[in-house]
């Protein structure tokens, strides 16, 4: 009798508080509907469709515009251009971000001060500092062709030639994203037990090198791993410095797919063609999660 | 290891860092020295920094005069504030609810959110972006606000945070008669302010230097975010008047840049803990 007028009791509460927790939710559900799912969904299904802005009506195409996709040169390039920046930003960025850290991490001095600088670019406006770099970068004025030709090298036309201006990109990208890898290894490195190290130097690792390869590296593990996926996936957004500076060019050779998208759908208005482009991106965007999330279940744990 | 080995591998650290650290500095330093040179000078393209004659004025006059900075930097102000505030009194119910409460949904919104986590503005644009045209809200705070006021990174944040604290707090304010939003406001928010600092960081950062979204759906001058803004001022200025550039970069930059220099430990901080949760 008595458990039962508990049950009795409970019920109404516990029912209480589920509804406190639907209303508590609600409006993180509305607008997750309303700004993530819904457009995610209508992205796929525009993608099927020849609707273009400014045109009344639109139908369904089927697979016309990935059919399209895939003859389309400039989408070609722009895959391609895209693959060979990340290629380049995301193993220089994360060596140098390891490098520096390990050094930071050594210091005992200058160590507050080392970080604030190497970190400053990621608190500064990358519109503003893509600007300052394209006047480092310019051929004629420019300090670095400036300082090269002290040394009697003609430095090419950086930003201003198809064989270039990859290069270019990518040292902005570097420079701006190496600051926020060292934070993210410096958290990994303090994280390593210090007893680890007194034990490798105990089972006869003198060397630094071999401390590294033994304690630091494996047990960085984790870190590298999530660096190098969001990394990559920055890499692959690479976005304001081409829409500042190069405006895909010169010749297409800077066009890069967040702005052939940004080029299709909001200038040429060709909404149904962006959005297949965009289900390719949010595809290779799905397809690097994936990757991480195997790798962090197989391969990653401390021996 | 001997006192000398270890005194030359100090110094050689050191000097790596500093070379290093002058590079990374190089864009600051030029943009400085430039801004403060007259145009014939830039033109003379030397490597001295001090600029020979003191140009500053006239090119912060004429980076001034171009386009509002103080416009721009205040919609800047206010888009950043109003999405973390929106942001963060969406989120944290949600997130209270989801680790505190006996939520059956709880599953599935964490699903939802993992899914939202891979979704970036950029592949929700378009319909977004028809959408906000069919209704006539392009050029408005609220087109550069609306999309970003559900972050699901906020609530996965939150979660993780609050499940570490007690429920015998919880468990506590219920007994001296608080309602759940009482123990929202009162006992949750002032236990999460850690997580709260270092999401303001996130999203300031990241919303200060968006340049899509602002692009796409602003044309009027008068709702341009500090990125966009300068972009106009590139185009008006063709790109040569590079001691103007230069001022206007400066002015444009210094904010954010100052307010990281004064909460440095804050910075860091915030980023490891967003960074790595993300």
């Amino acid at each position: 009798m008595a458990s039962v007028t508990m049950d009795m009791a409970i019920a109404p509460a516990d029912r209480r508080e589920a509804l406190v927790a639907w209303l508590l939710a609600a409006p993180a559900i509305v607008l997750l509907f309303l700004f993530i799912l819904l457009p995610t969904l209508a992205v796929i299904i525009l993608g099927f469709t020849d609707f273009e802005l400014g045109y009344s009506g639109f139908r369904f195409v089927g697979l016309e515009n990935y059919a399209e996709l895939i003859g389309d040169r400039t989408f070609r390039r722009s895959l391609w251009n895209t693959a060979i920046y990340t290629a380049i930003v995301t193993p220089a960025s994360l060596i140098l971000a390891l490098a520096i850290a390990l050094l930071i991490e050594a210091e005992k001095r200058a160590k507050a001060f080392f970080r604030t600088v190497y970190f400053l670019p990621v608190a500064s406006l990358l519109v503003a500092m893509a600007t300052v770099w394209q006047f480092l970068f310019h051929p004629s004025i420019g300090p670095i062709n400036t300082f090269l030709a002290h040394f009697g090298i003609a430095g090419p036309n950086w930003l201003g030639a198809s064989g270039t201006v990859l290069y270019g990109l990518s040292i902005i990208g570097i420079w701006q994203s190496v600051g926020f890898n060292m934070v993210l290894f410096l958290a990994g490195l303090t994280a390593i037990p210090r007893e680890l190290y007194a034990a490798a130097e105990v089972d006869g690792a003198k060397s630094w090198f071999d401390r590294f390869r033994l304690v630091t590296w494996p047990m960085l593990g984790p870190t590298t791993l999530f660096v190098t996926t969001i990394s990559i996936i920055n890499s692959v957004k690479v976005f304001e410095t081409v829409k500042t500076l190069t405006e895909g060019g010169p010749n297409k050779a800077s066009e890069v797919l967040l702005f052939t998208i940004y080029q299709e759908g909001f200038v040429y208005l060709r909404v149904g063609y962006a959005s297949a482009m965009t289900v390719v991106f949010l595809a290779i965007l799905v397809v690097l999660m994936f990757l991480q999330y195997r790798v962090l279940d197989r391969k990653v744990h401390y021996a | 290891m001997t006192a000398h080995a270890l005194t030359l591998g100090r110094v050689l650290r050191f000097t790596v860092l500093s070379i290093g650290a002058l590079i990374f500095l190089a864009p600051y330093i030029f943009m400085i020295s430039t801004a403060g040179k007259a145009q014939s000078e830039i033109f003379s393209s030397s490597l001295s920094l001090i600029p020979e004659q003191w140009s500053y004025l006239e090119n912060f006059g004429k980076a001034l005069s171009r386009v509002s900075m103080t416009t721009l930097l205040m919609n800047g102000v206010i888009v950043c504030a109003l999405i973390f505030v929106v942001q963060v009194v969406v989120a944290i119910p949600c997130a209270y609810a989801m680790a505190k409460l006996k939520f059956r949904a709880a599953r599935l919104m964490m699903v939802l959110v993992m899914l939202g986590l891979l979704v970036p503005i950029h592949a929700t644009a378009l319909p977004l972006y028809v959408a906000f045209d069919r209704l006539a809200v392009l050029n408005s705070y609220t087109a550069l606000v609306a999309p970003f006021s559900i972050s699901v990174f906020a609530i996965f944040l939150f979660l993780q945070f609050f499940r570490a604290i007690p429920d015998d707090l919880i468990h506590a304010a219920r007994l001296d008669g608080m309602s759940e939003v009482g123990i929202v406001a009162r006992v949750i928010v002032p236990n999460a302010w850690p997580a709260i600092t270092a999401f303001a960081i996130f999203s300031v950062v990241a919303h200060w230097n968006d340049l899509f979204w602002p692009l796409v759906v602003v044309t009027n001058q008068d709702f341009a975010t500090p990125p966009l803004g300068l972009l106009y001022f590139r185009a008006a200025e063709a790109g040569d008047d590079y001691g103007a550039l230069m001022a206007a970069t400066l002015i444009i930059t210094l904010p954010l840049v100052a307010v990281f220099l004064l909460a440095q430990k804050r910075f860091v901080e915030g980023i490891t803990m967003t960074g790595l949760k993300g």
